[in-house]
């Protein structure tokens, strides 16, 4: 008995994980299979297995174009949440300068407000100063809430520089500016890039706060709410699987050839 | 620490010796202050002007006049305090929800699957996973597995668990089950971030001191990854306190169960009631501040972000 209470003890954890992971996954694996769902007008009951959501995507009215319109509001707004969030996050661990805590606090209150306040305090000051809503309101309003995910990202990054490699680019007699290009930028680039697939990740999947700053201008997210309340097109389901496999792809890549070069300098070391 | 723990890798940090006083440092801060100054600091500003004011008075509807009108804070209070308590305790429940969920999960990768590095980042990359599936279409495929046709439902049904005419969906169940479920990695990384450092001798040390596992879970265990909880509690609670999608009528909830950020939604996009909607922004804001000073005085400034 005994041993079978230490054996149950031993191998919960993993039976609990395993159904964890399941139950994680679920609403993922539904969404992916009714991508390819014979469905018509409402995808809500399986009619059978077809691929032809994936091959005439753009039938479905408006997916198409609020899907582009979310790949153009992501990269512009990850473009430039990267460069002002990388220059803040390299001030921050380089530089001595007043005010520090206070910028730190303005860094951090982003992140810790919520987005509903943060999607109708924009929206108050565009009615205010009579600004029209559309694209450019949604990219300012992204690359506001990616600025602070980019700092606290890409400054790890640039604590765990080792000054060393800049000073030995200097006694090479090396000007700030190629000492910056050419050793500081390359060293920063892996944190730069986690970066900006994050803000991309954050701004293409954001619906709150565009919904209140984007007028009529539709981003995938605000397609799928609007469609919502009378069905959403199974095309939907196939650009969001899509999404998904990409990410993942992305993701298992780098973390599988992370774990091989770790292998190899543990070899190596 | 705890809010970078989505920044991918939290290494340990050496901040570097040397730290000069430059004008680069001004150049380099400048134009994201600056930014996040204009739309981030001056958007709350206008929330306060907005919530004073009063309906123009030959106005349209939807237009208001600069005023100092307080009574619209009195007003919002006494007419949406059932949605603004409702909203606290939908997002209290679903965060020691996800707690009780996330932390034998958090556990497991960060303890057990140590000795496996692979294994371990896979792990992770599960739990993040339902972030790279849009959370409109997530929320929305929990609606149709719980709707009265799913296989779920109809075996509570068969089982006669359900009241007859009852729903699962659109109730406060489904609510707080909607907003548990996809917060739940908010809530599963930062712990995870704690447990993973956690030094097991401590563990084994309660042990040899003749303690019993509860009481070193609960006295060792548990106070190394407090740093963990308490902004996994924050990152979870924060974003649940205000979501509107998940107890929006199209989503998992009714109109029963509408929280704060559906009547905020409501009075801006929809009635055009601005003040009471930026009232009602600048209340949630308060009592959410109320929550991250304590975290922030705990945690002290420079390890904010």
């Amino acid at each position: 008995m005994s041993q079978l209470t230490r054996f149950i003890g031993r191998y919960a954890i993993w039976l609990y994980s395993a159904l964890a992971f399941v139950f994680l996954l679920i609403p993922i694996v539904y969404t992916i299979v009714f991508s390819f769902n014979d469905s018509r007008r409402s995808n809500i009951v399986w009619r059978g297995f077809t691929l032809d959501n994936w091959t005439q995507l753009c039938n479905a009215q408006g997916v198409c174009e609020a899907f582009g319109n979310s790949i153009f509001v992501g990269l512009t707004a990850t473009l430039l949440a990267t460069i002002l969030g990388t220059m803040i996050a390299i001030a921050l661990v380089r530089y001595r300068f007043p005010f520090r805590n206070a910028t730190t606090l303005l860094l951090f209150l982003p992140m810790a407000t919520p987005e509903v306040v943060l999607g109708a305090g924009l929206a108050a000051e565009f009615l205010t100063a009579g600004v029209e809503k559309g694209a450019l309101t949604v990219i300012l309003a992204h690359t506001m809430f990616c600025i602070s995910f980019v700092v606290v990202t890409v400054r790890a990054r640039v604590a765990s520089l080792d000054p060393a490699l800049e000073e030995a680019g200097r006694d090479l007699y090396a000007s700030p500016a190629q000492v910056f290009a050419r050793v500081t930028l390359p060293l920063l680039m892996p944190g730069i890039i986690a970066a900006a697939l994050l803000s991309f990740a954050l701004s293409f999947d954001d619906f709150i706060i565009t919904n209140f700053n984007a007028g009529p201008f539709v981003t995938f997210p605000k397609f799928v709410y609007t469609a919502a309340a009378r069905g959403i097109p199974a095309e939907a389901n196939v650009i969001a699987s899509a999404v998904f496999f990409i990410a993942i792809i992305f993701v298992v890549v780098s973390q599988v050839s992370t774990a091989a070069r770790t292998k190899r300098l543990a070899r190596l070391g | 620490m705890a809010f970078g723990a989505f920044g991918g890798t939290a290494t340990a940090v050496a901040e570097p010796a040397i730290r000069k006083r430059s004008k680069v440092a001004l150049i380099l801060l400048l134009p994201g202050i600056l930014y996040l100054g204009l739309f981030f600091l001056a958007p709350l500003f206008s929330l306060v002007l907005t919530s004073f004011q009063q309906p123009a008075e030959f106005g349209d509807i939807g237009e208001y006049e600069t005023a100092f009108k307080w009574e619209n804070y009195t007003a919002v209070i006494s007419t949406y305090g059932e949605h603004i308590i409702r909203s606290f305790v939908f997002a209290a429940t679903a965060t020691v929800f996800a707690l009780l969920f996330s932390f034998p999960l958090a556990y497991f990768i960060g303890v057990t699957l140590r000795r496996f590095p692979l294994v371990q980042a896979l792990a992770l990359t599960l739990v993040i996973a339902p972030f790279f599936i849009s959370f409109l279409l997530r929320t929305l495929a929990w609606k149709q597995l719980l709707s009265d046709e799913s296989p779920f439902v109809s075996f509570l049904n068969t089982m006669q668990l359900l009241p007859e005419g009852e729903h699962v969906t659109g109730t406060a169940f489904s609510v707080i089950f909607g907003l548990t479920y996809n917060f739940i990695p908010f809530m599963t990384l930062p712990i995870y971030t704690s447990l993973e450092k956690l030094d097991l001798r401590y563990v084994e040390a309660g042990g040899d001191l003749y303690a019993s596992p509860a009481s070193t879970f609960f006295r060792v265990t548990v106070p190394l990854a407090a740093p963990g909880i308490i902004s996994g509690m924050l990152l979870t609670f924060i974003p649940a306190a205000g979501d509107y999608i998940n107890a929006s009528r199209d989503f998992l909830g009714s109109t029963s169960t509408a929280m704060i950020g559906n009547v905020i939604e409501a009075n801006f996009l929809v009635l055009q009631n601005y003040p009471t909607a930026a009232a009602l922004s600048l209340v949630l804001m308060a009592a959410i501040l109320i929550f991250v000073s304590v975290y922030v005085k705990k945690s002290g400034t420079d390890d904010l972000i």
